[in-house]
């Protein structure tokens, strides 16, 4: 499971930890970010290719190869972009693992209805305080 | 009919009075602050100030009882999930999301919204309509799928003189009406085609040049010969 083809839309903190991540074990990665001074946080282990563009044009993720990938993964900073990233990703490209990034639990109703993975990192938080706060100390 | 506008801008501002002119209930939900305070003086619609895709804030809108949403921001990804949520969440029949970029007018269908491009739209018009001064009016109809075209025709049109039995046009095209001196004739067979008859075309923008050439004749009138 080394030598996938990963495309990840949005270099802030837990994208490039990903792609650093995921680089360093061996597999292909692109990553996206619409602000080039993001691709600062890439570790010199990443040995991926970088993309300067909006991912929410079609022709970045055509220049992405996207068609080609084995996985995307879309930690933009909002919640629409990655949803929109996930769909196009699934339905336009025929990317099989498609996984996003929501903040917002209340979108996951209509996220199981469009078939689409996502993690939500509010509500595993929440999960892990809950969790927290209830253990007998 | 209830409907509700996501967006600002002028674009919104005179959709809103549109629709309120024709006696629907308008909604609008903006983001901004100030533009909803301007937007609740200047018009009759409800204000609501908030993030489109949010789902409370669909529901304050009253989306249960929308019969249609229209969403023109200027941001794509927020205009595709604000028209999924319309649907799928509150069960709105009618949902249409602006494309700012074009390419995204066809991925939006893909995903099952219905779309449109401005720049499409309008570079479709003004292509079509600056190549020939003869063409006085012309809109897309079927989502731009179909093109009503009005061609006034002139000296130049090999039309002119003929029967419509006698007049072979492009394949899926059609004259529909023939105006004359202001009055519509819905032609048949032997009905004839003179000069200055005003003739409303349909046809598909794949054929749309075609039919053009052979309504009006191909030459140039600035370089004629």
């Amino acid at each position: 499971m080394n030598n996938r083809y990963i495309v990840i839309v949005g270099c802030g903190r837990l994208g490039s930890h990903l792609a650093n991540k995921l680089s360093k074990c061996g597999n292909s990665v692109v990553i996206i970010d619409r602000d080039e001074s993001n691709f600062g946080k890439l570790s010199p282990e990443f040995s991926g290719f970088r993309i300067e563009g909006d991912a929410t044009q079609i022709d970045v993720l055509q220049s992405a190869k996207l068609g080609q990938a084995d996985i995307l993964i879309a930690t933009a900073h909002e919640d629409n972009t990655n949803m929109m990233i996930a769909q196009v990703a699934k339905k336009v490209f025929g990317v099989t693992k498609v996984i996003a990034r929501v903040f917002d639990p209340k979108h996951e109703e209509v996220l199981l209805k469009l078939d689409i993975e996502v993690i939500c990192p509010t509500a595993a938080a929440a999960e892990m305080f809950l969790t927290a706060a209830n253990r007998q100390s | 009919m209830k409907i509700i506008l996501v967006g600002g801008g002028k674009t919104l501002y005179f959709l809103c009075r549109n629709f309120s002119s024709k006696g629907y209930k308008v909604v609008i939900i903006n983001r901004e602050h100030n533009e909803c305070e301007q937007l609740a003086k200047k018009t009759s619609a409800m204000v609501i100030c908030g993030d489109g895709s949010d789902v409370e804030i669909l529901e304050e809108a009253g989306a249960r009882s929308a019969d249609a949403l229209l969403a023109i921001t200027p941001f794509d990804q927020d205009n595709l999930i604000i028209c999924q949520l319309a649907a799928l969440k509150f069960g709105i029949s009618r949902v249409i999301a602006l494309a700012n970029d074009p390419d995204n007018a066809d991925v939006f269908e893909k995903l099952g919204v219905s779309a449109f491009s401005m720049t499409q739209i309008v570079s479709s018009l003004i292509e079509q309509r600056a190549s020939l001064e003869q063409i006085v009016n012309l809109f897309p109809v079927g989502e731009g799928k179909v093109n009503v075209t009005e061609v006034v025709l002139d000296a130049y049109s090999p039309l002119v003189g003929k029967q419509l039995k006698d007049v072979s046009l492009p394949e899926n095209s059609l004259i529909a009406v023939v105006i004359r001196n202001n009055q519509p004739i819905v032609p048949r067979g032997a009905n004839d085609l003179q000069i200055a008859d005003k003739i409303v075309l349909i046809t598909l923008p794949e054929n749309h040049g075609k039919v053009l050439k052979a309504v009006t004749g191909e030459i140039d009138k600035k370089n004629p010969g």
